[in-house]
This record gives structure tokens, sequence and C-alpha cells, in this order.
């Protein structure tokens, strides 16, 4: 005999489906929801990464190594030729790199405007033939700009085929746009064919963009092509010993991974949201099956008896699961699919979390993720099934024929400590150091808390309900329900596990989200004290000169202004660039440390920002070095700020510091006081025609109140595809308890036939069953808020830290916990009911006389 | 019934076929709530050849379901050994007894455990199906086999619609269908009324006789136990045939 007759499974199984279609049905939705979410986040995010990644790639014209300066102010050309003679060098070509914009540009939180941002190059057409082919013009004439007669006239400029279609360019016509802080209107000369469709960016000759952008003698990288048969590694490091301070090595894949870096704690975290759904999807699929077996262990003895074997039973159920699996991992990748793209039209590619400005994602079919999460779909329905399967085949089919085996023993204590030994394990887990910067462990940790915590639910339940079973009450429906959920727990929790897994869920989702916001509020009215703001987009390269300062401060109704520099340095090969903000006048920011004492002599005093103070170990009262005009200067940390704009860091220095030690007296942004009386309007307006004109198009103006508005909205657009994933694990909890109440109640027919049969009304048993679901409602609400809020505490202090390096304060939601708990037992409660009056038709009368 | 059986409490020495079932020196106790064992029986002997009736009767509590239990190798003696179309059960595994059950044993029980989601032909086509027959040909026996208890073209009805008496018909059917050389019947006829369950008696031993099976049963009724050829009652101490006086007692 076979451990497991094919036909004999099939048709088991075709009569559970025709038996059990809904149960079977959500299971199997549980199932495909988790995996949809899990593929979709990964195919929207490997889609708008290798976008990014081709863009980066077309800016840098797929040099085989580049030498970078790490402010947006450059670097000496002098190094040119210094590095062209190094040996393994085969060629080197200089390059001028500075933002530029075009039209007018969108505010954040605004409608599209009409114009965009551009990166603009400067290169010496000789010189880049060798190195970087792909920043090569072809004219309209299909003649390359180099060598021929007509190539290289001053006022053209070469676009990429993305920025020609987004300004809708030709050749021939001129090109209005802003770059450097002045408006320039160069000829469009034809497109650089070999930049492929991913990357604004434009190309003019060098010793024009030094001329006309202020860059005299300074380049932003020099491309470097290496001899046939040279050893990158070796000539990497002979070059990082020629470099000075403010110069550094890039190779392709450094650039790679500063890409991958720059979005990757949100990725995995939206990665893990959707697990956490499967997860869920998981517990639904194990709560779905046990009541299931339970229901159906009779029928099992009646197949051992005849001639099932145990492995045969368990192989039974695993392909029920099986089957459940499948299903519901093909319906999730197709869903997967389907979301997938509707997130990259509606969103873009980053869902809404801002990382991938302008670029455009392009979605695949990838087979071996496909494989890989329907296995994982696969894997917890599997999983789900198991646990019943293995407990159904320890039950001796002679008892279980006869409903006895399973029975309810009031007087078996459930045991407590495989939940609490899976609580303490995971909270060790949670508070363990991150892996390669990612808050893995504290993952796993979250995930034995939540296993733990269901574990824990049947001697919860009994604890919490000792008091009530202990009293009794007189009421004989409020009686009936006490002693069955205080005498079942083990069956109670099985309907209860799935409630307390997505409660969890929920509540630490809603929690973290909440206390971010509130944190990120505060810290906005904290950082935006002055009644008006001035922002420059697109201007590192150049912002607003002394004079146009000065016209600025003389705009009536204005009682104070302080002026900022910001430009972007690197400070490190593989990391993004950290933000540089020079400020004037008192720093309005949110301090969280501050030095003792101050600055010592021959430093200057900087304030660091806390992703800053995580990514490169800064501590208050450290002294370091950073490269401030081609100089390694001395500076002293004396506070660290909180700052949720620049996730990878951030440094402030006076700005009277900045101006002495670099001679630039631009600025990029400025906070107006107003003097009492003035009207924000009118001084804005005034303030916009005082502006030079080739830079009004950049500049945004923002008031306080608006600033917070735009700025939330934006924060909930980020985490719009988080509250969707909240919403989806709300919805499956709640789908959850309603199965497994009326799946409960269908398997106590009998029950509700002799309570009926000895005289109670069918409003007591009615009144009963809701007086249970209300009860166990409540304890799974009260469970799984509880453990929800560990879990929230996990992400709020270990996992946000380890993956954006900033801190939140804890803020807790009450309305919206008091909501999901009153619907969760309403839900309960009614479910009980429906099913209830379903089954007390009739049924009860002659389920007492049934075969089973 | 089979007249020419009679009363035998032990394996009498004429016989040349091989026993279906064979029990010597079976012993059972169960725990009790004081934590102490109570002896239920002990000294069980039995011989069952192909063609033989025998019911077992007995004080309730006495251990007669447990028995039947021990014989079908479902539960475990303390001391003791069954045999099965000359195989010992002692000391092979949940697997083998499993398929030792599946080739030579029918069951019929006074709870139907006719499955609700299948329809009466898969029903009684789950033994054969189970130790590994194609569906084609398992329907058709099937089919057969209930026309054989009078339910003939009600293959594809299910039981739902099925009152108590065709519902222990669909038993037998089952029981019978991979024709087992040994039926065991725990009260066939406990939950139906007299008449019905005289019908349904006749039909489990016509049908038996028809497939060559030997039948056990385990019974409290007189009449079931007369209709047997050998009635033996079940006490502490064994297994001992019942008195001509308790007869119709």
């Amino acid at each position: 005999m076979a451990a497991l007759a094919p036909v004999a499974t099939g048709w088991l199984l075709a009569g559970e489906w025709r038996a059990q279609p809904v149960r079977m049905a959500i299971a199997v939705l549980a199932i495909a929801v988790g995996v949809a979410l899990g593929f979709a986040v990964h195919l929207v995010n490997s889609a708008a990464l290798g976008s990014f990644g081709r863009a980066m790639a077309s800016v840098q014209g797929r040099a085989d190594l580049s030498v970078r300066a790490v402010a947006a102010t450059g670097m000496d050309e002098a190094l040119y030729p210094r590095l062209a003679r190094l040996p393994g060098i085969a060629a080197a070509s200089p390059v001028v790199e500075v933002p530029a914009s075009w039209g007018e540009l969108a505010r954040p939180g605004a409608p599209a405007k009409t114009g965009g941002r551009f990166t603009l190059l400067g290169t010496d057409f000789l010189r880049a033939m060798q190195v970087t082919p792909g920043l090569i013009g072809v004219s309209a004439a299909g003649l390359s700009g180099v060598g021929t007669g007509n190539g290289w006239l001053e006022g053209r400029i070469w676009l990429s085929p993305a920025l020609m279609a987004a300004c809708r360019c030709r050749a021939g016509q001129n090109f209005r746009f802003t770059a450097a802080g002045r408006g320039h209107d160069p000829v469009v000369a034809g497109t650089l064919a070999a930049s492929g469709q991913d990357a604004r960016l434009a190309v003019i000759d060098i010793a024009e963009a030094q001329d006309r952008l202020g860059q005299f003698g300074r380049v932003q990288r020099i491309d470097l092509k290496l001899a046939e048969g040279a050893d990158p590694a070796a000539i990497t490091a002979r070059i990082a010993r020629a470099l000075p301070a403010d110069a550094l090595v890039a190779t392709p894949d450094g650039e790679a991974s500063r890409a991958d870096a720059l979005s990757r704690a949100y990725r995995v975290n939206l990665g893990m949201l959707a697990l956490v759904a499967l997860l869920t999807g998981g517990f639904l699929v194990w709560s779905a099956q046990s009541l299931s077996v339970a229901r159906r262990r009779p029928q099992f003895a009646l197949l051992a008896v005849l001639g099932l074997s145990r492995r045969g039973l368990v192989g039974q159920l695993l392909v029920e699961g099986l089957v459940l699996g499948v299903a519901g991992a093909g319906l999730g990748l197709a869903l997967g699919y389907g979301l997938a793209d509707l997130a990259v039209t509606r969103l873009g590619g980053d869902l809404g979390g801002g990382y991938f400005n302008g670029a455009q994602a392009r979605l695949a079919f990838p087979p071996l993720a496909a494989a890989g999460f329907a296995g994982l779909g696969l894997a917890t329905a599997l999983a789900g099934s198991l646990v019943p399967a293995l407990a159904a085949a320890r039950v001796p089919p002679a008892l279980a024929l006869k409903g006895l085996g399973d029975g309810i023993d009031p007087g078996r204590r459930p045991a407590a400590w495989p939940g609490l030994a899976l609580i303490a394990a995971g909270t060790g887990l949670a508070m363990a150091p991150p892996v390669a910067g990612l808050p893995i462990l504290a993952y796993a940790g979250m995930a034995l808390l939540l296993a733990g915590g269901v574990a824990l639910m049947p001697a919860l339940a009994r604890a919490l309900l000792a008091p009530l079973a202990r009293a009794g009450s007189r009421w004989l429906p409020l009686d009936l329900a006490i002693r069955r959920l205080w005498g079942a727990p083990q069956a109670a929790s099985l309907a209860l596990s799935g409630i307390v897994a997505s409660t969890a869920l929920m509540v630490a989702m809603a929690v973290m989200v909440a206390s971010f916001r509130q944190s990120v509020d505060d810290w906005l009215v904290a950082v935006l004290p002055s009644d008006l703001y001035l922002h420059l987009e697109a201007a590192e390269a150049g912002g607003i000169s002394p004079d146009a300062q000065a016209r600025l401060m003389a705009v009536p109704g204005i009682a104070q202004v302080r002026m900022q520099r910001v430009m972007s340095i690197r400070l490190a090969p593989g990391q993004p660039a950290v933000a540089l903000m020079a400020q004037g006048g008192h720093a309005a920011v949110p301090l969280l440390q501050r030095a003792g004492g101050p600055a010592p002599a021959g430093t200057t005093p900087v304030l660091i920002s806390e992703p800053m103070a995580w990514l490169y170990g800064w501590q208050v009262g450290d002294r370091s070095t950073l490269a401030i005009a081609g100089r390694p200067r001395p500076v002293f940390v004396a506070g660290v700020w909180r700052d949720y704009a620049r996730q990878f860091g951030a440094i402030i220095l006076p700005l009277a510091d900045y101006r002495r030690l670099t001679g630039d007296l631009t600025m990029t942004d400025a906070a107006f006081d107003l003097a009492p009386g003035a009207q924000p309007h009118a001084v804005q307006q005034a303030l916009a025609a005082a502006l030079p004109a080739a830079v009004r198009g950049q500049a945004q103006f923002g008031r306080p109140g608006e600033m917070r508005r735009i700025a939330l909205q934006i924060f909930d657009r980020s985490f719009a595809v988080t509250y969707a994933l909240e919403a989806i694990a709300i919805l499956i909890g709640l789908i959850g308890v309603a199965t497994s109440f009326s799946a409960q109640v269908l398997a106590r027919m009998r029950e509700f036939g002799m309570l009926r049969h000895i005289g109670v009304a069918r409003g007591q048993v009615l009144a009963m069953l809701a007086l249970e679901g209300a009860g166990l409602g409540l304890v799974g609400a009260a469970a799984g808020i509880a453990l929800g809020l560990g879990l929230a505490i996990v992400l709020v202090m270990v996992v946000n830290p380890q993956s954006f390096h900033w801190t939140m304060d804890l803020a807790l939601p009450w309305p919206l916990l008091a909501g999901l708990a009153a619907a969760l037992i309403a839900c309960a409660a009614g479910t009980a009911v429906l099913a209830g009056r379903r089954a007390l038709g009739q049924g009860p009368l002659l389920a007492v006389r049934a075969d089973w | 019934m089979r007249p020419e059986t009679p009363f035998a409490p032990t394996a009498p020495a004429v016989r040349t076929a091989p026993a279906v079932l064979t029990a010597r020196g079976l012993a059972k106790s169960v725990p009790t709530a004081a934590g102490q064992r109570r002896q239920l029986f002990a000294h069980v002997d039995l011989d069952l050849h192909a063609g033989d009736v025998a019911a077992i009767t007995g004080e309730s509590g006495v251990g007669k379901s447990t028995l039947l239990n021990l014989l079908a190798g479902l539960d475990q003696p303390d001391a003791g050994n069954v045999t099965i179309g000359g195989q010992a059960l002692s000391g092979l595994n949940e697997a083998a007894t499993t398929a030792i059950r599946c080739r030579h044993i029918g069951f019929v029980f006074q709870a139907f455990h006719v499955l609700p989601h299948l329809d009466l032909a898969r029903n009684v086509a789950l033994p054969l199906v189970l130790a590994g027959a194609a569906q084609g040909p398992a329907l058709e026996a099937a089919r057969a086999m209930l026309d054989q208890v009078g339910l003939a073209g009600r293959g594809s009805d299910h039981p739902a619609v099925l009152s108590g008496g065709e519902l222990q018909r669909v038993a037998i059917a089952r029981a019978l269908v991979h024709r087992p050389p040994l039926v065991l019947a725990d009260e066939p006829t406990g939950n139906l009324d007299p008449d019905t369950a005289r019908r349904i008696l006749d039909l489990l031993l016509a049908s038996a006789q028809q497939a060559g099976s030997a039948v056990l049963i385990v019974t409290h009724s007189e009449a079931v136990a007369q209709a047997a050829g050998r009635a033996l009652s079940l006490s502490a101490s064994g297994l001992a045939p019942r008195a001509p006086g308790a007869l119709g007692a």
C-alpha cells in the first residue's frame, strides 16, 4: 500500500473544496496577497534601481575610472595633467559637471510645471572621444561634433534623447536654461546618441563651461581610460596616493553601490513589510487548516481504520497545503505584476519614497525572483498545514472515530514556557546590532516575538478568564460562554492566533508610522521658525550673488535674514554625498546633544545631523577634518541635531567661516523674519521681483505652515504603500476572524443541538455565541495590541535607527488603536452570531443524530 | 446462516484451512483516575476461519470495543498476540498494521461514518483506492457492491439524502467491496430500529457469506447474538461460549 493513495487524495481534496469553498478561497487569497506584495515591491525596486543605475552610468559616460571632486565647487584642473602622466593610464578627460534646470521647476506637493532638472557637462571633445565616447554628440547632419569643420562652435549644446524629449527641443532651436545662477541660451546642435534613454544630460565645450559657469581652472571630475592589461586595483591605489584632499577615486562598482545605498534601507523595509503580510497569510492558513483538521478528525480516523497510514494522512494534508500554496503563489505572482505595473505608473519607481527623481522605471519579469517568491508562498502554506497535520496524525484512530481523543479537558493546563522562551529569544535578537547595515536580526527577533505571543495565547486566555470562570454568572449564556472559553483555551487560541498575529502587526506598523509622523511634525516646527523661506533648486554650482543678496535684504518689511549656502560633498567613495550647509545667524535646528565647551582655537565649529554621526562615527566633542576649498580644514563637532530631511548626513558650519575659507559669497537659501505688520504675500512678491531673472525659475518661496503641510503630504505619500500594506493586513486579519468563527461554530453543531434539546432557547444560544465571540475578540485585541506595542518599540527604537540612522519619539495613536479593538470585537461577535444563525436553523436538532 | 458451524470455544482440531484471525492470551488494562490501572480482560483466545460468524457480548465497560481495536491492530495489547492472515501483528509498525487492515479487514460501525462530501460510490470505493486501485475499476466495483446491498443506481447520491438504514447499507458495501477475509462490526445495528436492524444484519451476513468473509460482531443485542453462528461472552477472565440457557434471555 502506498503511503499516499493518489486517487483517494484527489477525491478527498475535491470533496473538501466543494464542502468549504469559501474557507479554501480565503486561505488561497491570504497566501496570494503576501506573495503579490513581496513580488510587487521587488519588481518595482529592481526596475527603479536598474533605470537609476543606467541613468547614472550615462552621466558618467562609462569611464573605466573617475576622479571626483568631493564638493560641487570642484577641484583644481592642474590635477588633470598629473593624472594623465601616471603609468597605466591610457587617456584622461576632464569634465565640468553642474546641476542645471530649464523652465519653471515643480514645487514639492504641487502639480508639475513646464521645467525640469538635468546634468550639464562640459567636456574636451577630443579627450572625451578616447575615454567616454558615450558623451560625444552627433550633429543634426549625423556627423560627430569633433573633427568636422563645422563641429564645435561656441554657443552649441548637445542633449541626451531623454532631455530632448522632456524639453521638447529640436536641433537648431535655442535651449534656454539656468546653471550656476545664470541664464544660458545656446543652440541645440544634436543629440548624445549613445547616452541611452534614462539620463537627462547635456554637453557643452569644457572651456565655455568653465567660463560661463564660473568654474575657472576647476573641474568636477576627471574620467580615466586604463591602458590595456593594467590592473585596476593597483592603479586605483596609485591614483588615491596622488590625490589632494578635495578629490577621491570613484570606481564603477563604487558608484553602483552608492545608487544602491541611496534607497537600500527603504527597499529592504518595504520588502520586510511585504513578508509580514505573507507571515500573516501563513498564520491564517495555519488557523484555517487547524480548524478544518479538528472538524475532520473523525473522518481522518475512519481513513486510518480503512487503511490510510499516518504518513499518508500527513501527506494528504500537506497536499492540501500544497494545492493552497500553488494556487496562492500563482495568483500572487499575477497580482504582484499587476500591482507593480500600477505602482510604477501611479507612484513612480521609488514607490513615493523620493529617491530616484526623474528616473523612468521599466518593469521586467525576473523568473528567478518569481520562483523565489512563489517558493516562499508555498513554504508558508506547507508550514501552515504541517503543524495541524502532525497533530492529527498523533491521535489514535480508534479514539478519534468515537469523537474522543481531541476532547476538551479543562483539567489540563496549557503550557506557558514555549511562548515565554520564544519571546525571550525574540527580545534578545531584537536588541542585536545591524548586519551589513540592515536590521536583519531585529526583524528575525520580531518574527520570534510574534510566534511567542501566539504560542502564549492559550495560557494567557486561561489566566485572563480565570477570575470570571471562578465567579461564574447567573445568566446562562454568559456562564456557558465563560466556561467554554476558560475550559478550552487551546481551541479558542486557534481562532485567536490569526487575530493576534494580524492585530499585532497592524498595531506595530500604525504606531511606528504615527511616531515617525509626530516626530517629523515636531521637527518641522523646530526647523521652520522664520516667516518666509527662499530656496533655489539645482543651484549647487552657484546661487544668488552678493549684489542680488543685498537687493533681497533691502526689500521692505523684512526684519532679519539668515542666509544659507548648501552644497553636497563626498566623504567616502561608496557613500552618497553629505549636505554641507553654511548657515548665517543662529542655527535653527533641534539639538539632541551639545558640546560642553567652545570650539578649540583654530577649528571651525560644526553641527552634525544624526545620520552623519551614525554613518561616519563622529561624536560630540570630536575633532575631525573636512575638505573645504581644496584643503583639509580642522573642524570641531559642537553638537548633533535631529534631521529627517537628509538621510545620508548633513553638516552645518557658520556662514562666515565658509565664506572666509572658500571665498564663495553666493547663497542658495534664505530665511526671512518679517517686520511687525508686514504682509508675507506682499513681501514674497517683492522678493521675487528683486531676484535676478535667470534664477526666478529655480526660486521656491515657502511659508512655514504651507511647508509643513506639504512636507507632511509628502510624508503621507511616501508611506502610502505602508498604509496600503497595513490596510491589507487589517483586512486579512478580519477575514481570518470571520472564517475562524464560522468554522468553530459549524464544528460545534452537535453541542448546540444538545443545548436546544435540553431546553436552552435559540436566542440564548445566539447570546452565548455573541458573548464568546466578543470575549475572544477582546482577549485577541488586548493580546494583539500588547504584542503590537512591543513590536512597535522594536521598529521605532531599533529598526528605524539601524535603517535610516535617525531616532524618533514613540507616539501612540490611541483613537486608531481603540477603533481597531472595537472593530475586532464587533467583527468577532458579529461573525459568531451570523454563523450561529445559519447553524441554528434545523441543523442542530438533526446534528445530535448526525453520523459523526 | 451456517448451521454446520458448531459453538466452538477454541479452534477445532479438524480445520485444515489456516485461520483468518487468531488471538492468543490477549490482556488489556486501562489507566484509572487514581493513577492506577484497571484490568479489562486477560487470557482472551479466539480463532476465526473463512465463513465463520461470531458475536461477542458482555457487560458495558468490559472492553468489547477495546478487544475489537486490538484485533484490528488499532491498539496494543498488554500481553498476548494477534495473527491476521498468517501474519502476527506484534512488532509490526503502524504502516504495516495499516497495510494489513487495508487488505484483510472490512469495518462496520454503530455510527455509519460515511464521508458527507463524497458520493456513495466514492465512499464505497475508498478501501480500494486506499489500497492503490485505479479510479475506474474501483468505482465499477463500488457500484456493483451498491447493487448488492439494494442501492442500485444510487452511486452518485450524497449521504445527506439517505436514511439511517440506507447509510448502514453503504457502510456494509464499503466493508465488503475489497473482499476482505475478515469483517469487524462494532454494534452495527445499534443506531437502527428493530425492523431495519434485522434487515441490515441479514444483509451483512449474507453479503459476507457471498464474499467468503469471516465476521466478528460486537453487540449488546440478543437478536444479533442469536443470528451469529457462535455467541461468545467477554469477561475479565477471557472469552467464553455463552451457555445455551443464556440465549434468548
